[in-house]
């Protein structure tokens, strides 16, 4: 293979490399070279114009407003790092880091296992596997209000269809919204039947890239099927899981509509009588939206970008030692 | 190719801009009244299942100004959702609409910025005090300024399933059954009477229905304020009258009187069609909440009645411009307009909002008016008497933030989650946090 390409090109190339390089006229020469040096940073420009207005900026102005006490539609007053300290204090923020967190566990692990597990299926030769491959991304195009719509019936406590089933066994009724673990639940399972698939998808895409001959060596060798997915398709799918990690930690830090719309009703930004399924995000739309603390609310969404680099990066830690202990 | 795409896009935007000139030119034709020719077009933010009823009220301003073209968003929206999109834009200083609807709750939070609303004074709106009811008025005040013209009072009943009544062996005759809750200490006995025969169906839908009404009537027969006194201190834990409802409602939830729903949410709604509870606390503007809830099917069934103890409010509603917009003089008119008692009682015929003018509350076709699915019960006559009795209660600016944290304190109690005097600790605690 290597040799063909190389010699394709050293057979097709010679005649532009043969001939020196034309004299450019003078008038020319300018703009030519102006073109060479400017033009690739024209090129990239665009996505840096916008990252700059929409990304960074923001980002700065944030912190600035949070170095104020800032009340809706008023001036602010500079106050220093006293949000940060404040915030550091705070019972409720620290609830809702736990509870972000515990959701983030909760829902993510069994989505990314079953994920990896269903893509391992889809991968085979089975009956049917295109219409199974498309059904992965149904979810994904369905809108979060009507999934939480559906959800917040499917666990409503006098009439839900969970309770319904559960009574089955003879467990009485779970009010899903009073305690922390039966709200956990219920929000990880709406967060997983969106996001598995999309999941499944990725983990496919990458498993049909590792080549076939590993497994028909390692099938000569006697290696059982479920020894060849952890000695050769987890390895072989590492940088691809590091990936889904880290984006499901950032979407699941980040977690926002579907435990706000689980409460629908008046003040459900707290999630939850006792904020048993209050997240970062609705507590900083709280300061915002019901205390009009513009400044804290701004305090909270920093400490969010900060927390969400720090799991990523003890994340990344974790996973990149997938298959490296051989 | 490329020349006739050129050429055919000009031909298109060549046509276009002969259309608008033509309709522009008959936009003016039509303009007598306009001092200044152009059409402009009023934008009117308003909130709520049905929105305000006003659209009998826009036709006719709009036959009347040809000059002025009205929409209004907002309708089918709930008012958390509402205030959300409102604290946006009056944050940004950009897309509030020319006239912006403010709940009772929510315009003391805008209070504090008033400086972004105009003064309705400036558009002549000083002259017009008497047609409010007197506690209104001062509600739409901030300081000397003229933030908002109300336009209708929640006033307070409570509106009653008469088939469970009967079922369980009480009177289903409205006066009867207003007649066996004097007080709220009776209220509470009528639903033990009620549980003790209904079965799996509760006395009431929420138990932060009845403390809301109750904290309302009996600050207002108090010392006057809720959460905040009227220098803005926060009085929580120090205001008796505050205690009392607590107390009152905790002793309807041990006696297990609530069905433990949180309002507006859709377990709530789903509550009326199951048949969850028998009754609901009702100010005006909930007869149409009910009616959207409940359905047809249970048309004929819900009947109003006279609220214990004297008179009470919850909700209502006020007009203001905010002063992003581009047209206050216009939106300022339109405002009063839509304020005048006359276009109150529109409202009313079309949606059951209870007017906050005097005039208007004493009309003859409202005292006259019976509401046909609360089985023809005299609607403008209940609660126009609560209006009127109601003796004013000064809200303070975080009030719904801690509103809320008592609310959530109640409905632990309710779910079982916390003790009562645990709760009201929580209460103390997370109301002082939303008070900052």
């Amino acid at each position: 293979m290597t040799t063909n390409t190389a010699d394709r090109t050293r057979r097709g190339r010679p005649a532009h490399h043969a001939q020196p390089p034309r004299p450019r006229k003078a008038r020319g020469n300018f703009g030519t070279r102006l073109d060479l040096k400017t033009s690739p940073y024209l090129y990239v420009a665009p996505f840096f114009v916008i990252f700059l207005i929409f990304q960074l900026y923001p980002l700065v102005y944030t912190f600035w407003v949070s170095l104020h006490n800032q009340p809706l539609g008023g001036e602010g007053e500079f106050v220093g790092a006293d949000n940060f300290t404040a915030l550091m204090k705070d019972e409720q923020f620290w609830n809702s880091v736990y509870n972000t967190l515990g959701i983030f566990v909760v829902s993510t692990i069994p989505q990314l296992l079953i994920g990896l597990y269903l893509a391992n299926a889809l991968n085979r030769k089975l009956r049917g596997r295109g219409f199974f491959r498309m059904t992965m991304a149904v979810p994904i195009i369905t809108s979060t209000a009507a999934v939480a719509i559906i959800f917040g019936q499917l666990y409503n406590r006098d009439f839900g269809l969970a309770n319904w089933v559960l009574g089955w066994f003879g467990v009485e009724s779970i009010d899903w919204r009073a305690t922390k673990w039966a709200s956990w639940i219920a929000i990880s399972t709406m967060v997983d039947w969106r996001w598995t698939g999309y999941n499944t998808l990725i983990y496919l895409a990458s498993m049909q890239s590792i080549p076939k001959d590993l497994y028909e060596s390692a099938a000569l060798d006697g290696a059982s099927a479920r020894r060849q997915f952890w000695q050769i398709t987890v390895p072989m799918l590492r940088p691809t899981i590091i990936f889904t990690v880290i984006i499901s930690t950032i979407g699941g830090l980040q977690l926002f509509a579907e435990p706000l719309m689980f409460s629908s009703g008046s003040g459900n930004y707290t999630g939850g009588t006792l904020r048993q399924y209050q997240t970062v995000t609705m507590y900083l739309f709280e300061n915002m939206f019901t205390r009009f603390n513009l400044g804290y609310a701004a305090t909270v969404a920093w400490a969010l970008f900060l927390l969400i680099v720090i799991v990523a990066f003890i994340n990344y830690l974790l996973t990149r030692r997938i298959g490296s202990a051989k | 190719m490329s020349v006739t795409t050129r050429r055919r896009f000009a031909a298109v935007a060549l046509a276009s801009v002969a259309v608008l000139a033509v309709t522009t030119a008959c936009g003016d034709d039509g303009d007598e009244g306009g001092s200044d020719g152009g059409q402009i077009t009023l934008t009117v933010d308003v909130f709520g299942e049905q929105g305000f009823g006003y659209e009998k009220l826009y036709e006719q301003y709009m036959k009347d100004h040809p000059n002025i073209k009205i929409e209004e968003r907002g309708k089918g929206m709930g008012l958390g959702d509402y205030n959300t999109r409102l604290t946006q834009w009056m944050a940004s200083g950009a897309g509030a609409g020319d006239i912006v609807a403010l709940e009772e709750g929510t315009i003391v939070q805008f209070k504090a910025q008033k400086q972004n609303f105009v003064n309705l004074a400036d558009h002549g709106a000083a002259s017009l005090e008497s047609n409010f009811l007197p506690w209104k008025w001062n509600d739409g005040k901030a300081g000397d300024q003229i933030l908002g013209l109300g336009t209708d009072v929640g006033s307070m009943a409570i509106c009653y399933r008469k088939d469970l009544f009967e079922k369980a062996g009480l009177p289903t005759e409205r006066e009867a059954v207003a007649a066996q809750w004097p007080t709220w200490d009776a209220f509470i006995e009528t639903g033990k009477k009620f549980q003790a025969k209904s079965g799996k169906v509760k006395f009431v839908d929420a138990a932060t229905n009845t403390f809301n009404s109750i904290l309302m009537q009996t600050a207002g027969n108090g010392t006057g304020y809720t959460y905040y006194d009227k220098s803005d201190q926060f009085v929580l834990s120090s205001n008796p009258d505050v205690k009392s409802a607590w107390d009152l409602t905790v002793k309807a939830i041990e006696a297990k009187l609530s069905a433990g729903l949180q309002t507006f949410s859709d377990p709530w709604a789903t509550g009326f069609k199951q048949d969850q509870f028998a009754i609901v606390t009702c100010p005006a503007w909930m007869t149409g909440v009910i009616k959207g809830n409940a359905g047809d099917a249970a048309a004929g069934k819900w009947d109003i009645a006279k609220a214990p103890g004297n008179g009470g409010n919850w909700g209502g509603s006020f007009l203001s411009v905010p002063k992003q917009s581009k047209h206050p003089k216009e939106a300022a008119e339109l405002a009063k307009f839509l304020t005048t008692p006359e276009a109150q009682l529109e409202a009313f015929k079309a949606l059951g909002n209870l007017p906050s003018s005097p005039k208007a509350l004493e009309d003859p076709t409202l005292l006259a008016s019976k509401n046909d699915y609360f089985s023809n019960a005299p609607a403008g006559e209940i609660f126009g008497a609560g209006a009127k009795d109601f003796k004013p209660v000064y809200l303070g600016p975080k009030n719904q933030a801690v509103r809320d944290a008592v609310e959530n304190a109640l409905r632990s109690i309710e779910q079982g989650q916390r003790k009562p005097a645990e709760a009201w600790d929580d209460a103390l605690k997370a109301g002082e946090a939303a008070s900052k």
